[in-house]
């Protein structure tokens, strides 16, 4: 019985039926074990690679998979890295992520990025041994119910109970991590499955009768969408990571150019929009670009594709946005009114969305409806040239750490793929990195996971093996997670990683700043006071090569020299000012009317519309 | 906050009562009653769950059932356009002078004795929630000894079924 059997009433008779012999009955199906169907499965279903880590339940896998010349396993030295990596090859390719993990703590390591994945919608499968069928539920060995405990993180999991069963347990995990809204799926292997007999052929049979995505957006609401979009006279295109996970940055472009109408790209959409475009304003939401949250604020129509109106986005929801109507797309069907009450609500797949938008607005301009964006566009120039990004550099003249980012941006180009962890760096990355190309920027938008950075950067890289891959990450979040980058010296993988070291957790110490009168409690890190640890020499130690830059002149050639390093990971600490902080901002549960463009400094709008 | 009444359709596996449960618990809200069993397809449960909550938390909810892997179709049934009905069994404290004035209630509410000793009886009932409240109302001046009732069962009135093959196809999803 599974370990996440309900107490109480159960759904029909409480041991299901042996299952059909479906694998004996295909003429071509092999007899092997339990361990070599799984594997055989990943090879079938194109897993390239699989992060993990060896232990007593899952142990049977290992066997076969050391014979594997398709699958490529690599040995991480943290669970949390594995299911990181996962979701960065995912996230820098499209296709889905693995990470294989022992039963009970290796499960349970897993947990963090498989909520990170599911708040992402990241498509990575996660394989996980578990203690032999007979003995579960007893409390034994390495035993925790990795099904139960990850319902509410999972688009879906599985414990499977038959051998037989591993061939389409594969299959339909695989389906459902990679259509529909993209998501995590976990699959349990107790041990015994993984050692009986059984045979394998391929393709299983899927079965998933309450999965049915809908992609064919619905043509009623696309016309009545072009309407509000040719009558809109200060409109906004509110763009989300749908849209990548849709593949629709071209489309997004051509309906964008056909408009004119501005573009804003949220945290999990840098890159859907080229950044150099002028119809680009930039990210909206806590941290984004006065122009950006102020064309929302004043917008009379949001052009919503695959967002989801994140708090982080909308501020104080109440006053989000008050004189917009609402077009919302998205292939979930409960993102829709969830947080704001759709007035188009349109489910379907973002790129036949778009196509089809094209053709309906399209038709409404040859029918001669089309308003005239000038005076929206007159505007959000204004704004725009008044409150452009910028920062100052600190006062006790420590390097500033956008400059930095900036540097960074401009020297490694925007072929290369910048990865982050969470934090002020992870804004900064966001802000002064400029996005050309889609998935060119990772980060943890949704659960915002300190230590997401390195291990992502990893599986990025492993994925692009021929892109220049920069983690940027913090020195808080570099130590949680920068044992992966042994994984990444003894598996050839160089990733270049920027620590802007500013001795603190930055961010919150950004808050206890503003809001918590500069008390800073357990923010400082000691990472400048004491040099603990030395970057360098971490890194060193890990096989990597470690590079240390303290000031405005240094910056470049670090930079440069990292660049030049391809056959090793490479470390750069940038030691920077702790009192640098994020701007704009809007201050949590405050409205976007309340943004700051620094500190203190309120925009002047000039006219109330 | 108004009282739902939904029929949750779901595939007969392990583990799908927990998934659904959940997504009621992760958010605060009470079940009231649910009901769990087997439908006409062998493969097929269906679960009743009563909930009270507002409008839109349910609206959201009822998304988050529907993209469960594991549930094919939810219907909210409404009071009136549907049957619903509880089961109660009660041990009502009875010994021979009051025995006959127990069976006589019982008899005016329709419902049956099950079982009889020297002590007590124990009365069988089916009904919405009202009559068995009203059941056990007249009952209790006697003793009630124990009691247990089930979820409610609910089925929408007229010829039209949730279960027929064709409703079992692609489940609209479409908010348009």
């Amino acid at each position: 019985m599974p370990t996440s059997t309900p107490r109480g009433p159960v759904p029909g008779p409480p041991s299901r039926p042996p299952a059909p012999p479906r694998a004996e009955a295909h003429p071509d199906a092999q007899p092997c074990t339990g361990a070599q169907s799984l594997v055989r499965s990943l090879e079938s279903i194109g897993a390239e690679v699989v992060f993990g880590i060896p232990g007593g339940a899952i142990l049977p896998a290992y066997d076969p998979l050391l014979d594997s010349v398709r699958v490529r396993h690599v040995l991480v030295r943290h669970e949390q890295g594995a299911g990181h990596a996962a979701e960065g090859y995912a996230q820098a390719t499209g296709k889905v992520g693995v990470c294989m993990a022992t039963s009970g703590p290796g499960a349970t390591n897993l947990v963090t990025p498989i909520a990170d994945a599911y708040m992402d919608s990241v498509p990575i499968v996660a394989i996980t041994g578990q203690v032999p069928s007979g003995s579960i539920g007893t409390d034994a060995f390495q035993e925790a119910d990795i099904c139960g405990i990850t319902i509410p993180i999972t688009k879906h999991n599985f414990l499977v109970q038959h051998a037989d069963d591993i061939p389409q347990v594969i299959a339909e995990a695989f389906h459902i991590a990679s259509t529909g809204r993209p998501g995590p799926v976990l699959v349990d292997l107790p041990k015994d499955v993984l050692q009986a007999r059984t045979t394998f052929s391929w393709p299983p049979q899927i079965e998933l009768p309450g999965y049915r995505p809908v992609l064919r957006p619905h043509g009623k609401q696309v016309r009545e969408a072009a309407r509000l979009i040719a009558e809109a006279r200060r409109p906004v295109f509110y763009i989300g990571g749908g849209l990548l996970k849709a593949h629709a940055a071209k489309e997004l472009l051509t309906l964008a150019e056909l408009t004119g109408i501005p573009v804003v790209t949220t945290l999990m959409a840098r890159g859907a929009f080229p950044d150099s475009h002028a119809q680009h304003l930039g990210m909206p939401g806590m941290h984004g670009t006065v122009a950006a949250v102020t064309s929302l604020q004043k917008a009379d129509l949001l052009i919503t594709l695959g967002a989801r109106f994140d708090d982080r986005v909308t501020g104080k929801l109440a006053t989000f946005a008050p004189g917009a109507a609402v077009i919302h797309a998205d292939i979930d069907p409960a993102e829709i009114s969830k947080n704001r009450t759709a007035d188009v609500p349109i489910v379907g797949d973002c790129r036949e969305v778009i196509e089809q938008l094209i053709e309906a607005v399209t038709a409404e301009y040859a029918a001669g409806r089309r308003a005239d964006l000038t005076g929206w566009w007159r505007q959000l120039d204004g704004w725009r040239q008044t409150y452009p990004l910028g920062y100052e550099w600190p006062a006790d003249g420590s390097l500033a750490p956008q400059y930095v980012i900036e540097r960074l941006g401009a020297i490694a180009g925007p072929e290369a793929v910048y990865v982050a962890g969470v934090g002020q760096h992870q804004m900064w990355a966001a802000q002064f990195v400029k996005y050309e190309h889609p998935y060119t920027w990772l980060n943890s938008g949704g659960l915002g996971t300190m230590g997401y950075a390195v291990p992502a950067a990893m599986g990025a890289k492993m994925g692009r093996p021929d892109a220049t891959v920069w983690a940027i990450d913090g020195d808080g979040c570099f130590q949680m997670t920068n044992q992966e980058l042994a994984t990444c010296a003894l598996e050839a993988v160089p990733i270049k990683v920027a620590v802007i070291n500013n001795g603190n957790l930055g961010m919150v110490r950004q808050w206890q700043t503003l809001f918590y009168d500069e008390r800073y409690s357990n923010t400082d890190l000691g990472t400048h006071k004491h040099r603990v640890p030395d970057f360098v020499k971490l890194a060193e130690a890990f096989g990597c090569v470690g590079l240390r830059c303290e000031s405005k002149e240094e910056v470049d050639i670090a930079i440069g020299k990292a660049m030049e390093i391809n056959d090793v990971p490479v470390v750069v600490d940038f030691v920077v000012g702790k009192d640098a902080m994020v701007w704009p901002m809007v201050p949590a549960g405050t409205s976007n009317d309340e943004i700051l463009a620094a500190r203190n400094v309120r925009p002047a709008f000039d006219e109330d519309l | 906050m108004t009282r739902h009444t939904l029929s949750v359709l779901v595939e007969n596996k392990p583990g799908v009562l927990a998934r659904v449960s959940g997504l009621f618990s992760r958010r605060g809200f009470n079940i009231d009653s649910l009901a769990v069993g087997p439908t006409e397809h062998r493969e097929i449960s269906r679960m009743t769950i009563v909930v009270s909550v507002e409008d839109l938390p349910l609206e959201q909810v009822t998304k988050q059932l529907n993209k469960l892997v594991n549930v094919i179709k939810i219907v909210e049934l409404d009071q009136a356009q549907s049957v619903q009905r509880e089961l109660l069994l009660v041990k009502v404290r009875a010994d021979m002078a009051q025995r006959g004035h127990v069976r006589e209630l019982v008899e005016m509410f329709r419902a049956r004795v099950v079982d009889v000793n020297a002590e007590s009886l124990t009365v069988e009932a089916t009904g919405t929630s009202d009559k068995l409240d009203a059941l056990l109302k007249v009952l209790e001046p006697f003793g009630i000894k124990e009691m247990v009732q089930s979820g409610m069962v609910a089925v929408g009135r007229g010829p039209r079924s949730i279960t027929s093959s064709s409703a079992l196809r692609p489940v609209d999803r479409h908010t348009a």
